[in-house]
């Protein structure tokens, strides 16, 4: 289910990039955020708290909107436009790092 | 002498009308400002595949934005523009700039902070779920991405900003299931003679409160927010609140847009080591600045809604203006009456603010009546009940004291939405004036900064 | 007069909290007064290592003393400092194989003193701990060792130190202090006076200017820690980890806390301004600091710091504090001075002060922390 609703704009060219491993089908201008929310309903995993998140002030200021690559760099979407072939994660990648003690 | 080097943080009206002050001196100033193009935050300019005019993205304020972006690209070819670069520390009369993992410490003899503001928030039970956005941000997704934050959105909170973007939402053919403010009616009447002001702008509302009519939108005043309703997972799913007449009320939506006004960004006058002063109308710490935004410190300069919030319009008056002074406090020739002329303007926009400020009051018994399991801190997931329960056992009643042991306004965004909410907190619980509560204190990098930093340019 | 008690304490930071509440437990009456607020400068803003390696041999007693208290501090204060034993390790890098021989040789050192190090080589540390870059040589591993909150420490001593009959005094500045008779009196900037007939300095960077009251002024240097924070990332780190190094560039530490924030340290050190009651991160420090933990630990360059910070502390020539009895006055105790490495040791001091002031004597090695050292040179 989408969260974002697209009301112009839409005669851009396509492109596609994959989240999660999933193809996700964007245009060409839209912003990680927009990208991933026209066709989800969230961004990431509460730290904190049980809830998913999908940003909040599309600004920069709220950090809310953080998604990751695959090779671990990190991309705050909301500033962040999407590109053909991107392939973003949208849990940590730090979640992987083996644990000792 | 060698060229005055001058630093202008922000490419929003305040920065782009100082910009061009400097240039029109014959100045080269550099030009740093995180977005991708300028224009900031309220005039900002859609991505380069956008086809819309500026009447649909601007609406009433088409040809002030047109205008401002005009101006800048005039001068484009004449500064050191710096797009997509944070400043993210200042030390020793330099600013401290990272782009993606480039750094750069740029020396200046005149620094003008005109870095804009963003959305003041009062936090509701269920404010982080997925689907509750800042009202700001809500205007950001349909100006510069054209898209609704929602199927079936509900604005909510207060301020003229309120109706200008669910006027615009409705005019994009967006559903707006209603719009719902704080405020009682009965402020806007009292405000009335501060607003007359600026006539043009109150008119512009009139309007907007007509396109809402229109469009057969629910506008509802005096409200009292009681939750975002939600889940987990799939987050909003509606809201509850009290209407103007104490009765509650729930409408379905699967988005809320939320904002008070806004809120300065003072975090680099404040590493600039700038004095504050609590403003008691608006219960914000501001810098304190002279009447052409001369900061407490010697060559730093502050302007725009950076300051003090006073509008787009006022931003390009105080950023001309502080310009202006910084150039001449350079030794370089300036036109005095033009100086008189602007700070004319500047103080009739304050004027208007301040009716603003009265007609829209920031509603601070909303942040004591959080209920224990409302979520504060929405970066740590710190609830009013965590920070009322660390308040009782450890005794804090300092902003920055309650933040140490608590953890509010400790995360990612560094109380930049939760902090004035949590100010009123620990004031109305320790039973003290808000302004003895204090303010966070600004901490470098003002937004997140890669460990891969170090790059020269 | 405002205020009369067995013992009048100056500087409310974790060595004045702690030993506050070890004299309540000792039934003498105490007084803590605090410029600010408890613990806010040096015991607040540390790194928060919980660290007996890498300390002076001599230091090691007190620091076994203190390691108990921490052990038992949740009982001990009615609350959560965060205290994790997950372990601690000091590496040393491939250009300076020297500091192989200095750890073995350490190790030997400690422990004589109870405490048991284990060296691991570069590779069998990065079999156990995958984040050490190709640069780490070798390493020691003290699995006692550990990491606690810094800004809830002192706070929750003094809280305890309070519920036991302490008094606490913030927002007092001690402006003045002078023996009269059998008692001191110190006043503060708002004329209050306080009376006592053994007066206990732990005001760090403050200190001298109360020891100088009495004749022993101190060469102690103000600067502060170059501190910085991550975002949160799955709790992965147990021990805290820091780097060997002659170079001080090249000494950085950092800890995961339980939450996930990694807690960076080190590198260099910034100024610091007692009288303006200041200190600032100087971005180069940040810089320099972040580019060193990209050597030891190369996969935290992907994440970011979100927040800086930096506090008052006093350092000594020797690196070692002032602490005991005065050297000119009767009655006059010391304990300041900790040159950035008092978190640890710091309930140790507590106790071992109060001992001093109870019973006039400790098992503590005191020798090495007199303030007549400094009398001496001059």
């Amino acid at each position: 289910m989408s969260r974002f609703v697209r009301l112009g704009e839409t005669d851009r060219p396509a492109l596609t990039l994959h989240v999660d491993g999933h193809a996700v089908a964007a245009l060409e201008g839209d912003t990680l955020m927009v990208a991933l929310l026209a066709t989800g309903g969230t961004l990431r995993q509460s730290e904190f708290g049980p809830e998913k998140r999908a940003g909040f002030c599309l600004m920069g200021a709220c950090q809310d909107c953080w998604v990751w690559t695959e090779n671990g760099d990190r991309l705050r979407a909301c500033s962040t436009l999407a590109a053909p072939g991107q392939r973003i994660l949208t849990s940590q990648p730090e979640a992987s790092w083996p644990s000792h003690g | 002498m060698a060229e005055p080097r001058i630093i202008i943080v922000g490419a929003g009206p305040a920065g782009t009308r100082a910009a061009q002050a400097c240039v029109a001196a014959g100045i080269r100033p550099i030009v740093i400002d995180e977005g991708r193009r300028d224009g900031g935050q309220i005039y900002r300019r859609q991505p380069e595949h956008f086809t819309r005019p500026y009447e649909k993205l601007y609406g009433t304020e088409a040809n002030l934005a047109q205008a401002v972006h005009g101006a800048f690209d005039a001068i484009r070819d004449r500064i050191d523009y710096r797009p997509e670069t944070l400043v993210w520390n200042i030390a020793d009369r330099h600013v401290w700039t990272a782009n993606q993992t480039i750094q750069a410490a740029l020396p200046f003899d005149a620094l003008l902070l005109c870095t804009g503001a963003t959305d003041r928030l009062m936090p509701v039970k269920g404010w982080n779920y997925a689907g509750a956005y800042s009202l700001g941000g809500s205007q950001v997704a349909l100006k510069s991405q054209a898209v609704s934050i929602g199927h079936r959105v509900v604005f909510m909170g207060s301020g003229p900003l309120l109706y200008l973007v669910a006027s615009q939402y409705v005019e994009a053919g967006a559903q707006v299931a209603a719009v719902l403010d704080t405020s009682p009616f009965s402020a806007r009447v009292k405000a009335m003679p501060d607003l007359m002001a600026v006539p043009s702008v109150l008119w512009n509302g009139v309007k907007l409160t007509r396109v809402l009519k229109r469009a057969g939108v629910v506008v509802q005043h005096g409200v009292t927010p009681l939750e975002i309703v939600g889940d987990a997972d799939t987050g909003v799913s509606g809201i509850r609140y009290r209407d103007g007449g104490g009765k509650e009320q729930r409408i379905a939506c699967d988005a809320v847009a939320m904002g008070y006004h806004l809120r300065p960004e003072t975090q680099l006058a404040d590493l600039a080591r700038c004095a504050f002063a609590f403003d008691p109308l608006t219960r914000q710490w501001l810098p304190e600045r002279d009447g052409d935004g001369r900061a407490s410190v010697e060559g730093v300069y502050l302007a725009g809604d950076g300051a003090k919030i006073l509008g787009a319009r006022s931003a390009e008056a105080s950023g001309k203006l502080a310009a202006l002074a910084a150039l001449g406090d350079l030794g370089l020739p300036v036109d005095k009456g033009e100086m008189t002329s602007l700070r004319a303007d500047v103080a009739t926009y304050a004027r208007f603010a301040r009716g603003l400020a009265r007609a829209f009051p920031w509603p601070a018994a909303q942040a004591a009546a959080l209920p224990d399991e409302a979520v504060l801190c929405r970066c740590e997931g710190v609830t009013a009940g965590d920070l009322r329960a660390v308040m009782r056992e450890t005794g804090a009643k300092e902003a920055n004291r309650a933040k140490a042991f608590s953890r509010v306004g400790m995360g990612r965004c560094q109380g930049r939405y939760c902090g004035l909410a949590a100010a009123e907190l620990i004031a109305a619980e320790a039973g003290i004036p808000v302004e003895q509560v204090g303010r966070l204190r600004g901490q470098a990098p003002v937004k997140p900064l890669t460990i891969a930093i170090g790059d020269e340019e | 007069m405002s205020g009369a008690s067995d013992v009048m304490i100056v500087g409310g930071g974790l060595m004045g909290s702690s030993a506050a509440l070890f004299l309540r437990g000792h039934g003498i009456s105490v007084t803590l007064l605090e410029t600010d607020l408890i613990g806010r400068q040096a015991s607040g803003t540390n790194f928060g290592n919980v660290r007996r390696q890498g300390r002076a041999i001599h230091q090691l007693p007190l620091a076994n003393r203190a390691i108990a208290i921490w052990r038992k501090s949740r009982e001990l204060l009615g609350a959560d400092i965060e205290y994790l034993q997950s372990g601690h390790i000091r590496v040393c890098y491939r250009e300076r194989p020297e500091l192989v021989g200095a750890m073995e040789e350490y190790a030997d050192k400690a422990r004589l003193e109870g405490l048991d190090l284990e060296l691991l080589s570069g590779n069998a540390l990065r079999d156990k701990f995958p984040f050490f870059g190709p640069d780490v040589l070798a390493g020691s591993y003290s699995a006692t060792d550990g990491h606690a909150n810094p800004r809830l420490a002192a706070p929750a001593f003094a809280r305890a130190a309070q519920k036991l009959g302490a008094v606490v005094h913030e927002n007092t500045k001690i402006i003045d202090a002078q023996k009269v008779g059998e008692d001191f009196i110190v006043t503060a900037a708002d004329g209050r006076t306080f009376r006592a007939p053994i007066l206990l300095v732990t005001a760090g960077a403050w200190g001298n200017a109360l020891s100088s009251q009495f004749g022993e002024p101190v060469p102690i240097v103000p600067r502060g820690p170059n501190m910085s924070v991550t975002e949160p990332v799955p709790y992965a780190i147990p021990p805290a980890v820091g780097v060997m190094t002659p170079i001080e560039e090249e000494t950085v530490y950092f800890r995961q806390v339980a939450r996930g924030n990694i807690v960076l340290g080190g590198s260099t050190r910034g100024p610091s301004y007692p009288d303006d009651y200041r200190a600032y991160v100087l971005p180069q420090n940040t810089l320099s600091q972040l580019k060193q933990i990209r050597r030891l630990a190369p996969q935290l360059g992907k994440l970011n710091i979100i927040r800086v910070w930096s506090g008052i502390e006093g350092y000594m020539p020797d690196s070692q504090p002032v602490m005991g009895p005065s050297a000119t006055t009767s009655g006059l105790y010391y304990a300041f001075g900790f040159s950035g490495s008092g978190f640890q040791i710091g309930p140790g001091v507590g106790e071992t002060m109060a001992e001093v002031i109870a019973k006039g004597a400790t098992d503590i090695p005191m020798e090495p922390y007199r303030i007549a050292r400094f009398a001496a040179q001059g």
